[in-house]
């Protein structure tokens, strides 16, 4: 293994408690040049305004899953170079923008789901078989719409349609 | 050997300072002793427990304190998805667990500290450290008291005036380590940019009253039993 690895501390110098391994040395960036301090400090306000508000998207997306939260890192703890907090920047920015199109376009599909709860409720021979959950409408819980036919077979065969609700997590 | 203090402030390394302003290090020293936890103190992490439920958790990272912990962790160089700041990490255990499990009473106590005010402490045994503790910038070659790995240059340490005793967020070396014989123990907060000064001494008296037997909860739970 190489002594000086690009811009990683290594594993263990994150982890709270971890192997013994040796760790492989970084270049350190903080003597590059007195004019770098303030572009440190102001692009760190950046990634402390960014991780703010992909806190408030993550608290605001539950209880959805499925969703990519992490951002990476260079590895730490150290003070990092001016190319390395651009480049954390420039990722959580990324993800902030990413979360944010994919809550919309969710937010979209499930508010068109809570429109067709709307209509099965009203009609339920339309949507014959259709079930709609909890998490289709981006709402906690185990409830969900079925629209099914009242009597089984003889309500299928007479048109009978009903939505059940259920009464939620077993 | 560090002298006993009720609530001490470490010092900073200028240059780091200079790049982290509000960054700090608060200290106390307790004579202490680890070992398995009172009932009193097993029965305050089972209502602790109780208190922690999947809601909050998702948003802890909208508090004051978790939020300031992950700001700092991507600030020097830490993803906190990967690696859970200490608060984070205690409330996500009490999920999976289904219970904070007691460990030890020095584990016991830090458990309480994070989980009650947001704020990790973290012990070392204070007889190993050589004057005031502080927070600095490793030197090359440099590694933790008692380990032979090299710290890369750069990482941030917790020291005091001799040598690195932890990374911060890290791990902790060796020999200061705190175990079974350790008959003082130095509890350090690293105060993060954005934590409250009132929120990092909450946390120092509430683990340092816990491993003393002068926490006031303890107390009056333990008037309240012998009843």
């Amino acid at each position: 293994m190489p002594d000086v690895v690009d811009g990683h501390i290594t594993e263990r110098a994150n982890v709270y408690s971890g192997s013994r391994n040796r760790l492989p040395a970084t270049p350190f960036g903080l003597h590059t040049g007195l004019d770098e301090a303030p572009a440190r400090r102001s692009l760190r306000e950046q990634i402390a305004k960014l991780e703010r508000e992909l806190a408030a998207v993550f608290a605001s997306a539950y209880p959805r899953r499925g969703l990519e939260w992490r951002v990476g890192s260079p590895g730490g703890p150290r003070v990092l170079g001016v190319g390395e907090l651009e480049e954390v920047r420039d990722r959580l920015a990324s993800r902030l923008e990413d979360a944010r199109r994919t809550l919309r376009d969710r937010g979209y599909v499930e508010r068109k789901n809570v429109e067709r709860i709307e209509e099965m409720l009203e009609e339920p021979a339309r949507f014959k078989w259709v079930r709609i959950s909890n998490a289709d409408i981006g709402e906690p819980g185990c409830k969900y719409w079925h629209s099914r036919p009242r009597l089984g077979l003889i309500g299928m065969l007479m048109g009978w349609w009903r939505v059940k609700i259920s009464s939620g997590c077993p | 050997m560090l002298e006993e203090v009720p609530l001490g402030t470490g010092w900073v390394e200028p240059a780091l300072r200079e790049e982290f302003r509000g960054l700090g290090l608060r200290y106390t020293v307790v004579s202490a002793h680890t070992g398995r936890s009172p009932r009193e103190l097993r029965a305050r992490l089972r209502h602790l427990s109780d208190r922690i439920h999947g809601e909050r958790v998702v948003n802890l990272r909208r508090e004051p304190v978790a939020s300031a912990y992950r700001v700092f962790f991507r600030q020097i160089g830490i993803d906190p998805d990967e690696h859970k700041p200490p608060g984070e990490a205690a409330m996500l255990e009490r999920l999976r667990a289904g219970r904070f499990t007691s460990r030890d009473l020095l584990e016991d106590a830090l458990t309480v500290a994070v989980v009650e005010t947001g704020v990790a402490v973290r012990a070392f045994d204070a007889d190993r450290l050589e004057g005031r503790p502080g927070l600095r910038i490793a030197q090359p070659r440099e590694h933790l008291y008692g380990d032979r790995v090299e710290l890369p240059d750069g990482a941030i340490v917790v020291a005091d005036e001799r040598r690195p005793i932890g990374l911060v967020f890290g791990d902790t070396g060796s020999t200061p380590a705190v175990t079974r014989a350790t008959e003082r123990i130095m509890l350090s907060v690293v105060r993060v940019p954005g934590i409250p000064e009132i929120s990092v001494e909450e946390a120092l008296w509430t683990s340092s009253g816990i491993l003393t037997g002068t926490d006031r909860r303890e107390q009056g739970r333990r008037g309240r039993s012998r009843k």
